[in-house]
């Protein structure tokens, strides 16, 4: 049997139905090696996924054998390719090292549980990234979303309940939004799936409801990727989760909702309504430069190392955002090029802090201090991902800055503008992660901090090994260059130039 | 006018809609907080409703004999049906939430618990 075709769904169906077995596993251990075993084979469904992808293969993949438009219909192209590499790997990479973590901040015999919400999360975010149909996007959604609530709430941290609260209160209120978004376009053009809505909105275009629907739509997804200003549940839902679980979705979920955001508004809105994309632009680009900046500066006054780095996640979104209201090829290549490298960069480096947090009290500035003589593997790798961060060439951070600085240049004039709210914002980051290194090496060290030593093993071998990608993938930028320009190309492909 | 009163399942809609909408922004009691978010989801599964509906038409249900019937359209029902199981799931988490907020905090209104996280 050729099972080549039927990957779309095997990606979506792997993890979720692997997630009630999980449930069933009580012995010690078991559940962590189920958990990790399917999401290796979830990455390698989307490694074979990307190469067929590259290889120029479209999956389209009908639901039960109902014909698009009436049934769901799961359709992969180049941009989704490359966002599933991003959740796939980021969860296969981040379970690998994670048991002792979360041993040490779950109780064992609430970890079933806590590895088949992980797995929902995982099927939740794959399923957004491979179906072609509105609704079902929302439906995922909201199975990732309630996975990750809980996800976020199971540390031992008191204050991480308050967090998730307001996660789960501004989350339902963001894909309430994409609701009432996709109710209205129903209403306009009787139609669900995406690329049929691409063709039918184009008669009822302009029209108020259609309007109605797009603002909504935005703003709602907006919130669920933490694009400023609406960014304020994710700095302490980051801080106070399990610190892998931090690493898995700080670089995977908001990413999914901006993958959401792109798609829906370049593939429906931006050919069909008229003027659109300099609303978008004139819309967007403030508020990714005051994410850039108003972020970056609240990461300089951080003192909780999680915190810092979460601000310097809603910094990068909007980098992200700037890329794609470009409008252009250029701009949107940058951001999902950005998108890729974000998360290898971000990843790495919560996983150097869940690498300290297993050996130290707390992840307060203070409390690392001198820390880099107990544990230099580790602090070695949060440098090196830190400049990923920043953007030195030789990194991943590099090349994406590289692309948006390019694409933001072709804008002319007022380009350089924004190149100069760009730099500035690197800068930023350059101090923030120097308070980090400053603290861990020239500091003394606490006298409670004697017995420390370097993280385990296994934990610190992926951090090494997303590390080792920031390089590489520095160097060797072609897969998702590839990848991202085919994609921009592909969302920009019909718009009147 | 009367255009604008043909209408009035939207009204309601939106109506019901702010009314969530500002028990969730203003209400500091995190039960009221999540009542006023079951009404934000109530209204969308209302617009739901209303948009399904053909005038003069009967439920969508095949029927032998029955020819040249019009039927609304069950689409958005079935849509709504599975927004209603993720309006009642968020409730249920959210609720949950609150419960083990009171084990730790000792209260649910807003203002204490940001009192007790200290700064």
């Amino acid at each position: 049997m050729n099972i080549t075709p039927h990957l779309p769904a095997l990606q979506v169906v792997v993890p979720i139905l692997s997630a009630p077995i999980v449930l069933l596993l009580r012995p010690k251990g078991m559940a962590w090696a189920m958990t990790t075993v399917t999401s290796l084979m979830a990455f390698c469904i989307a490694i074979a996924i990307v190469s067929g992808v590259q290889q120029g293969q479209v999956f389209n993949y009908l639901m039960g054998s109902w014909s698009a438009p009436y049934g769901i219909e799961l359709s992969i192209d180049s941009f989704s390719a490359i966002i599933l590499l991003v959740v796939t790997g980021a969860s296969a990479l981040v379970l690998i090292g994670a048991r002792r973590s979360i041993d040490a901040q779950i109780e064992s015999h609430r970890q079933p549980f806590f590895y088949a919400a992980w797995l929902l999360v995982l099927s939740g975010l794959a399923g957004i990234v491979v179906t072609g149909d509105a609704f079902n996007i929302f439906v995922f959604m909201e199975i990732s979303s309630l996975a990750s609530y809980v996800l976020i709430a199971g540390g031992p941290d008191r204050r991480a309940l308050p967090a998730v609260f307001k996660y789960l209160i501004m989350g339902t209120i963001g894909a309430t939004f994409y609701l009432i978004g996709i109710g209205l376009i129903y209403i306009m053009t009787g139609t669900l799936n995406l690329a049929d809505m691409e063709v039918r909105i184009h008669e009822v275009a302009d029209q108020s409801p259609v309007l109605l629907a797009a603002g909504f739509i935005t703003i709602g997804l907006a919130l669920k990727a933490a694009v400023f200003p609406l960014h304020l549940w994710l700095p302490n839902a980051y801080t106070y989760a399990p610190h892998v679980v931090t690493a898995f979705l700080a670089a995977c979920a908001t990413k999914v909702a901006l993958y959401v955001l792109i798609r829906f508004d370049f593939f429906v809105f931006q050919q069909n309504l008229s003027g659109h994309d300099l609303q978008f632009s004139y819309f967007m680009i403030p508020l990714a430069l005051l994410a850039a900046l108003v972020a970056s500066s609240m990461a300089l006054f951080e003192r909780n190392l999680k915190c810092l780095l979460a601000y310097s996640s809603v910094a990068q979104i909007g980098y992200i955002v700037l890329g794609a209201s470009l409008v252009t090829v250029a701009g949107l290549t940058a951001s999902i090029v950005h998108i890729f490298n974000h998360a290898l960069a971000k990843g790495a480096l919560f996983l150097a802090v869940a690498c300290l947090a297993i050996r130290l009290s707390s992840t307060q500035l203070t409390d690392i201090a001198g820390v880099a003589r107990r544990m230099p593997w580790t602090m070695a790798a949060f440098v090196l991902a830190g400049l990923s961060l920043i953007g030195v060439p030789g990194t991943a951070g590099f090349i994406s800055k590289w692309y948006l600085i390019t694409a933001v240049l072709a804008k002319g004039a007022w380009g350089i503008a924004l190149v100069f709210i760009i730099v500035i914002s690197s800068l930023l980051a350059v101090v923030y992660i120097w308070k980090v290194i400053e603290q861990a090496y020239f500091r003394e060290p606490q006298q409670a901090n004697g017995a420390v030593r370097e993280a385990p093993l296994e934990l610190l071998a992926v951090t090494w090994v997303a590390v080792l990608a920031n390089i590489y993938f520095g160097f060797y930028p072609a897969i998702p260059v590839s990848l991202s320009s085919a994609a921009a190309e592909l969302l920009l492909g019909q718009m009147p130039q | 006018m009367l255009e604008i009163l043909g209408y009035y399942n939207y009204w309601v809609f939106a109506l019901v809609l702010m009314i969530g909408f500002y028990a969730v922004v203003a209400r500091g009691n995190l039960i009221k907080k999540l009542l006023g978010l079951s009404m934000l989801q109530s209204a969308v599964f209302l617009m739901y409703i209303t948009l399904s509906k053909v005038e003069g038409a009967t439920a969508p249900i095949l029927q032998k004999g029955v020819e040249d019937q019009i039927y609304s359209n069950p689409l958005p029902q079935v849509l709504i049906l599975t927004a209603i199981v993720v309006g009642v799931s968020t409730t249920a988490l959210g609720l949950a939430i609150v419960v083990r907020i009171k084990e730790a905090y000792g209260t649910i209104e807003e203002q204490d618990i940001l009192k007790a996280s200290g700064p």
